[in-house]
């Protein structure tokens, strides 16, 4: 069994689904413009702000706040991409064509992954650019220290968020589950564990917490993080790898 | 040829498929037939890897099924109509299979026309009927040109032209030499399609069979009477050795018996009889009877999972014993060597 087969499969049957487009679609538009708007509502208000609030103002860090609200669409999209098999009944046709069920997952994840950098990636410039505009004379440059780097993360950080969400759909099998718990986690959950001060030191080790560090180029004035960008993005891959070796424990060991 | 040996699958506490052991030849079509909950399904996805067996070993031509390079050019299968993406047209569905297994996108087109779907390639499966997602799912088995076929339940919410249809593909690929593998719950359906016959029931292996044995054994022979006078009747039957089953609509039955002896006990005994004819039993009947020994088998260990619907007919009545010498215990035994 050739692996580029199966690629090539996975390929096909990613392209051919109406989920892949809308929730791919959604996951940028909804980036871009929420972007945006915060930019722009920040610029009106940095007059405002107090010293500290200044001295943290982080405009490309800004541009990436619709992320948080994007990132929902990405989670849907990596789910149903792994469970569609399952809710459908497709898995047992596809494991049937593809017994070799390392091959199965990994071909398909690798898709999927390689799909979604290239929207997030795509998607994390262009809420650059636009958020930048939409901030003025307070607009950071892409030349400028870090900023290359926070802008490529965002577009890594999107498309980990898509594959932790496949390693987790892969455990869990059910769309409706995997959903009912990734949802409620990064939108809710992590936010409150990060914001609490007593849970702040557990919160900021979460993969999304942690992974959105790779976004920041000025680090907040009273900031206490014990990693940088690129530990933080580690600690979100561990994460993303534990999700998706756990799915391919599973997998290999259950009855389809 | 698809060789099992010992195939044993537990769920929890339940014997779902038990100790099988048996071959599916190449170039006849093989029925697998069963009541619903037989376990047919689940020996099935073990045969394609899909469920992992508790004990023994399914061999695909010698192999295991996950050691198949490009399994889909060995063995297709039907499992259910429902195993597709109802959002993927049909063209997709059976492209991504056929990419997998590094079958050419033309063969696509080639089985589409095959099950007659050239027409509704590009929509989408969802819009399908039963009949077509079933079309849909044999194209997908034919796609590789495998060998070896195995269809679960395939005239399953057919219509009439459907499963002439069926019947026919399977004839013809089991005449190119190909094994085919039919399961069904409907004898009528296997004596019209099947050379040979494996039954289960209880996930136990009841007959391995020819089908032309099996019509020959089971085609049970007796003699039905009517008569208003049935308790004189019966006490002159039993007072000439003759073993008579009392069926529920209250006519007599007598395996094997001969009309002749007893159009004329009856006239010695000046006793009425309003019907006295030889019947043959359908084959359903005798699969009934078959499976009915499993379910049977099963009361003793655990009665609350008794079938009654399963009981064989007629139903002995009293006074035993309750048939022949070609009785149920008798049949029980041979099968269970065989």
């Amino acid at each position: 069994m050739a692996a580029t087969q199966v690629v090539r499969s996975e390929w096909t049957k990613i392209r051919s689904v109406a989920s892949t487009v809308w929730t791919l679609s959604l996951a940028a538009v909804v980036t871009i413009a929420l972007g945006m708007l915060i930019s722009l509502l920040s610029k009106n208000e940095f007059d405002t702000m107090s010293r500290q609030d200044r001295l943290s103002f982080d405009p490309t860090f800004i541009s990436f706040a619709g992320m948080s609200l994007g990132q929902l669409a990405m989670i849907v999209f990596g789910v149903l991409v792994v469970s569609n098999e399952y809710s459908t009944g497709m898995i047992r046709t596809s494991l049937a064509a593809v017994p070799q069920r390392g091959t199965f997952l990994f071909s398909k994840i690798a898709v999927a992954t390689g799909l979604a950098f290239v929207v997030a990636l795509a998607t994390s410039f262009v809420a650059f650019f636009l958020g930048q505009a939409m901030l003025g004379s307070h607009r950071a440059s892409i030349g400028d220290p870090g900023v290359l780097r926070a802008v490529i993360g965002g577009g890594l950080y999107m498309t980990l968020i898509a594959v932790f969400s496949m390693g987790v759909a892969t455990m869990l099998r059910s769309p409706m589950l995997s959903l009912g718990i990734l949802m409620p986690f990064f939108f809710l959950i992590s936010a409150i564990l990060g914001n609490v001060d007593a849970t702040k030191k557990i919160g900021r080790y979460l993969p999304d917490q942690a992974g959105n560090k790779i976004m920041q180029v000025v680090t907040p004035v009273d900031d206490d993080t014990p990693y940088g960008p690129w530990g933080g993005l580690g600690i979100m891959v561990l994460w993303v790898v534990v999700a998706v070796a756990g799915g391919y424990a599973l997998l290999k060991k259950r009855d389809a | 040829m698809i060789e099992l040996e010992g195939l044993t699958k537990r769920y929890g506490e339940k014997m779902a498929v038990n100790h099988l052991t048996f071959a599916v030849r190449p170039g006849i079509v093989t029925g697998f037939l069963g009541p619903n909950g037989a376990g047919k399904s689940t020996t099935m996805r073990m045969m394609l890897g899909l469920d992992r067996p508790t004990a023994g070993d399914v061999r695909i031509d010698g192999q295991h099924y996950d050691r198949l390079k490009d399994p889909l050019k060995y063995i297709g299968a039907l499992l259910d109509a429902k195993g597709m993406h109802g959002g993927r047209s049909a063209f997709n569905h059976l492209l991504c299979l056929a990419q997998s297994n590094g079958i050419p996108r033309s063969r696509v087109h080639e089985v589409l026309d095959t099950v007659g779907l050239t027409a509704v390639a590009r929509k989408k499966a969802k819009g399908f009927s039963l009949g077509m997602g079933q079309r849909l799912g044999i194209a997908g088995a034919l796609l590789g040109d495998p060998r070896i076929l195995m269809f679960d339940e395939p005239v399953n919410g057919l219509d009439p032209e459907g499963i002439h249809w069926i019947r026919n593909l399977m004839k013809s690929l089991a005449a190119q030499g190909r094994t085919v593998f039919v399961s069904s719950h409907l004898m009528s359906e296997m004596a019209l399609t099947a050379d040979h016959l494996v039954v289960i029931g209880q996930g136990r292996l009841l007959a391995d069979t020819s089908m032309a044995d099996f019509i020959q054994r089971n085609s049970r022979s007796y003699v039905r009477i009517r008569s208003p006078q049935r308790e004189r009747l019966l006490d002159v039957l039993y007072g000439a050795g003759i073993t008579v089953v009392e069926t529920d609509g209250g006519t007599l039955e007598v395996d094997g018996g001969k009309p002749e002896r007893i159009g004329e006990l009856a006239a010695q005994h000046q006793i009425v009889l309003h019907e006295l004819s030889p019947q043959q039993a359908s084959l359903e009947e005798a699969f009934m009877r078959l499976t009915a020994e499993s379910v049977e088998y099963h009361a003793h260990a655990d009665p609350s999972l008794a079938d009654p619907s399963l009981a064989g007919t007629p139903s002995p009545s009293a006074p035993p014993p309750p048939s022949g010498g070609q009785g149920r215990q008798a049949w029980g035994s041979d099968w269970k060597k065989g």
